[in-house]
């Protein structure tokens, strides 16, 4: 390996090291400690993980199975926004289908895919998220948009595609 | 030894402060009125203020000046309503604020302590404004014991609460009462456990209690899964220090040293508020070591999940805390015998740990007299679904549907939203786990005992209202799905069996079940409640059995007539052209896929109900609506 490649490696792993660091390298904090990498790298990295294993001494596939078993964790890249419509009861009975087909579309997500080929937006539904008196809802990253209709999710997502395309330009 | 902690000397300081206060500007910040644009209001309440020249602070000051009080709340539970603001001391209440409708509040309201009329509730079905929450028949009905000051007192201030008398019940369990008698006076109480099951909280508390061992733990389930009830996320957001007081309470009647609060990582709000609480109390001294100032010691963790509904079972939660798959243990042994890392642990639900600083407080006799005698005290229900006002309510065992869904929520709506009193269809309960009930069941005092005596549970208080246009066949499957989805795949009864009852369900609502469809559906619902490991898939046939015993006649049409009467199975609907509306324009002609229309130009079009395959892309390309969904 290259003396650039080291560093940019150790760089990778730099930020892994200080959040086991934080959780005392105890493997019984091992939810906790997926959570920050996850929040770190919007997923949770195959060589990352292998990593935690080893600093652990814990099995690999011990972590696998932890990462595959809770549904916030992602062994893929998730999008830059990550959009949950809420499918919990109250949603449901008031059309929450009919936004995540609407969303389906506008976004063009090919059959069985969650994320854009840009990395722009992921698409999600989350069982409940206990905002039933405003149902149905979507939640944009951390942004909660209530009582959505169809037309209310297109412009939705035609806001951030816009915001994206004039941030594009400017950098440009 | 440090002396004992002077709660007295915080709440008359607080309270003197709080003199000097002219009016005070409460802002919902719950989840619900977050979301509508609390926080704008809230800005806007600064700035426009300032411009004014008007003194409005944000915290409580030492100097002797009057000025006003501007601070947020947890959810008042009136979501839908929101963003609501509330004037004290009038107690003037206000619904759907917008921004621009400040700068007339701070002169009528915050100056003047006149209403805003237009900004006032108006009843729905009287018209009549309503200038405080005691006039609305929403809050009127309601007995708000653990929702009492979720809505008034700011979550983030620790002094407030204790202004209110909070953690003297904490304090009085250290400093007057010994572990017998906590878990004794919890006992008397009869409050049992606000998750789901309703096993008695005193004898789950005695069962840890006579444990020997040098270390034991306290959880507070805050795993709020069920879709459709966000009780106990209100509760966090809206009075944190209530949970942690009765975590105290807890630990100290068992013996316990440490605990955890697991959060769904759904709820960031609930999750922020909890850590803030559990920092202040810890700055106080009223957790960490010597709490209170006397020898014992109590420190809580903060913990999110990550995503898994099986979580809320007990023993899953606690292998979810350990770094593990959070997959259920079976039982015995009891966590009270051998539960986190194989110590002694008591698993109490949110709203069982903010009941209990009352009961120590003023006794268990006190908290018998409200509820029923199997049942006592008052539970919280998320009232949400087809009716007129959806929200986070409390009410006493033994009230019936009928007093919570036409005395509270203002009567069933249509799927526009308008009241429609006819439109009572069903109500389910208990989320997943419980069951659906219909208009025979509106008389029926809710109860622990009551509702498991007609099939259906409590669970934790998802109350979902639904109108005559619901389907129940679609209900039942969208719950089968859900069990199905977050089943953890240990025990076969379960992983396969909610699979099996699922594709039975798509049967139904695809049209291929036939008369034996029923029969398999029942006995295989029957063996999953009585094979499965854990409570997940104990309950999870539940929907659907109720749905069979109660809504029979409307899953036979389903079957046997091959027809949805409420016309939401697309695959037993005809689509049919409404020839008044049709003006043969032939998009429907090149949109359906096997060739099933057919029509000259210009002249109304026709579908061959053999040929159909009941796709509805018709449906969705005609631009005049005139194809229906059929019948």
């Amino acid at each position: 390996m290259h003396k650039h490649d080291l560093g940019q490696a150790a760089r990778k792993f730099a930020k892994v090291c200080e959040i086991l660091e934080k959780y005392d390298y105890k493997s019984d904090k091992l939810v906790p400690i997926l959570q920050a990498v996850q929040e770190e790298y919007r997923y949770l990295p195959e060589d990352v993980l292998a990593f935690i294993a080893t600093t652990l001494d814990i099995s690999p596939a011990r972590i696998y199975g932890v990462a595959t078993f809770y549904s916030h964790f992602a062994l893929e890249p998730k999008g830059k926004y990550v959009v949950r419509v809420c499918d919990g009861t109250a949603c449901h009975v008031k059309g929450s289908n009919p936004l995540l087909s609407e969303i389906r579309n506008r976004l063009n997500l090919p059959k069985g895919k969650t994320t854009t080929p840009d990395l722009l937006f992921t698409l999600e539904t989350v069982s409940c998220l206990g905002a039933c008196g405003i149902a149905p809802v979507v939640v944009v990253n951390e942004e909660v948009h209530p009582l959505m209709t169809p037309g209310k999710t297109t412009a939705m997502i035609d806001d951030i595609m816009e915001k994206e395309r004039v941030g594009d330009e400017q950098f440009a | 030894m440090n002396s004992l902690l002077d709660l007295n000397a915080i709440k008359t300081d607080y309270q003197n402060r709080a003199k000097n206060v002219t009016r005070r500007i409460i802002i919902c910040a719950g989840t619900g009125c977050m979301a509508s644009g609390a926080l704008k209001i809230s800005n806007e309440f600064k700035r426009i203020s300032t411009l004014m020249g008007v003194q409005v602070e944000t915290e409580l000051k030492k100097e002797e000046t009057s000025y006003n009080l501007l601070t947020g709340s947890g959810c008042q539970g009136f979501c839908q309503m929101g963003p609501l603001v509330t004037i004290e001391p009038e107690g003037i209440f206000y619904v759907k604020v917008k921004p621009e409708d400040v700068s007339e509040i701070i002169t009528e309201t915050v100056l003047s302590g006149k209403p805003v009329e237009r900004l006032l509730y108006k009843g729905n079905i009287s018209g009549k404004s309503c200038k405080t929450q005691h006039d609305i028949n929403f809050y009127k009905k309601q007995t708000r014991k653990i929702l009492a000051d979720c809505g008034n007192i700011n979550p983030e201030d620790i002094e407030e609460y204790i202004s209110r008398g909070g953690y003297e019940a904490a304090k009085k369990a250290v400093t007057e009462m010994n572990s017998i008698d906590i878990c004794q006076e919890i006992l008397n109480s009869g409050l049992r456990g606000r998750g789901g099951g309703g096993f008695p909280t005193g004898r789950k508390w005695l069962l840890a209690q006579k444990e020997i061992n040098d270390k034991k733990y306290v959880i507070c389930n805050a795993d709020e899964g069920d879709p459709g009830a966000f009780m106990d996320r209100s509760v966090m957001e809206g009075n944190p220090h209530s949970v942690i007081e009765g975590m105290i309470i807890a630990a100290l009647g068992i013996g316990a040293d440490e605990g955890y609060v697991y959060v769904r990582l759904e709820y960031p709000l609930a999750v922020k508020r909890i850590k803030k609480a559990v920092e202040e109390a810890t700055k106080l001294g009223i957790l960490g070591d010597n709490i209170f100032g006397t020898d014992k010691s109590f420190m809580i963790h903060v913990m999110e999940g990550a995503g898994a509904f099986v979580c809320g079972e007990e023993t899953a939660l606690m292998a979810s805390i350990e770094g593990k798959r959070g997959m259920p243990n079976p039982k015995p042994p009891f966590p009270a015998q051998s539960g986190l890392f194989g110590k002694p642990t008591i698993i109490n639900n949110v709203e069982t740990l903010a009941s209990v600083p009352g009961i120590i407080k003023n006794g268990a006799l006190e908290y018998r007299s409200i509820g029923t005698k199997e049942s006592p005290g008052t539970k919280t229900f998320a009232l949400t679904g087809h009716v007129v006002n959806t929200g986070l309510i409390e009410v006493p065992f033994g009230t019936t549907l009928r007093e919570i869904i036409f005395d509270i929520g203002g009567g069933v709506t249509d799927d526009e939203g308008n009241l429609d009193p006819d439109g009572f269809k069903a109500v389910q309960i208990g989320g997943p786990s419980g069951g659906c009930l219909t208009a025979q069941h509106l008389d029926l005092p809710l109860s622990f005992d009551s509702l498991t005596s007609i099939g259906a549970m409590i669970g934790s208080g998802g109350l979902v209202v639904m109108n005559k246009n619901t389907c129940m066949v679609q209900v039942a499957k969208f719950f089968m799905q859900f069990t199905q989805n977050e089943s953890c795949g240990k025990c076969v009864p379960c992983r396969e069996g909610t699979k099996q009852m699922l594709a039975l369900l798509e049967d139904i609502t695809e049209g291929k079940a036939d008369e034996h469809t029923l029969e398999i559906l029942y006995n295989l619902g029957l063996a999953i409640k009585k094979a499965s490991l854990c409570g997940l898939g104990k309950t999870a046939p539940n929907p659907v059995l109720s749905l069979l015993g109660y809504f029979r006649e409307e899953i036979e049409t389903h079957v046997m007539q091959q027809r949805c009467p409420a016309k939401k199975c697309k695959s037993l609907l005809t689509p049919v052209v409404i020839e008044e509306k049709c003006k043969g324009c032939g998009l429907c002609i090149k949109k359906c896929p096997v060739g099933a229309i057919s029509g000259e130009k210009k002249q109304p079009h026709y579908i061959n109900e053999a040929l159909c395959i009941k796709c509805g892309a018709c449906i969705e390309a005609c631009r005049l609506d005139a194809i229906s969904e059929g019948v």
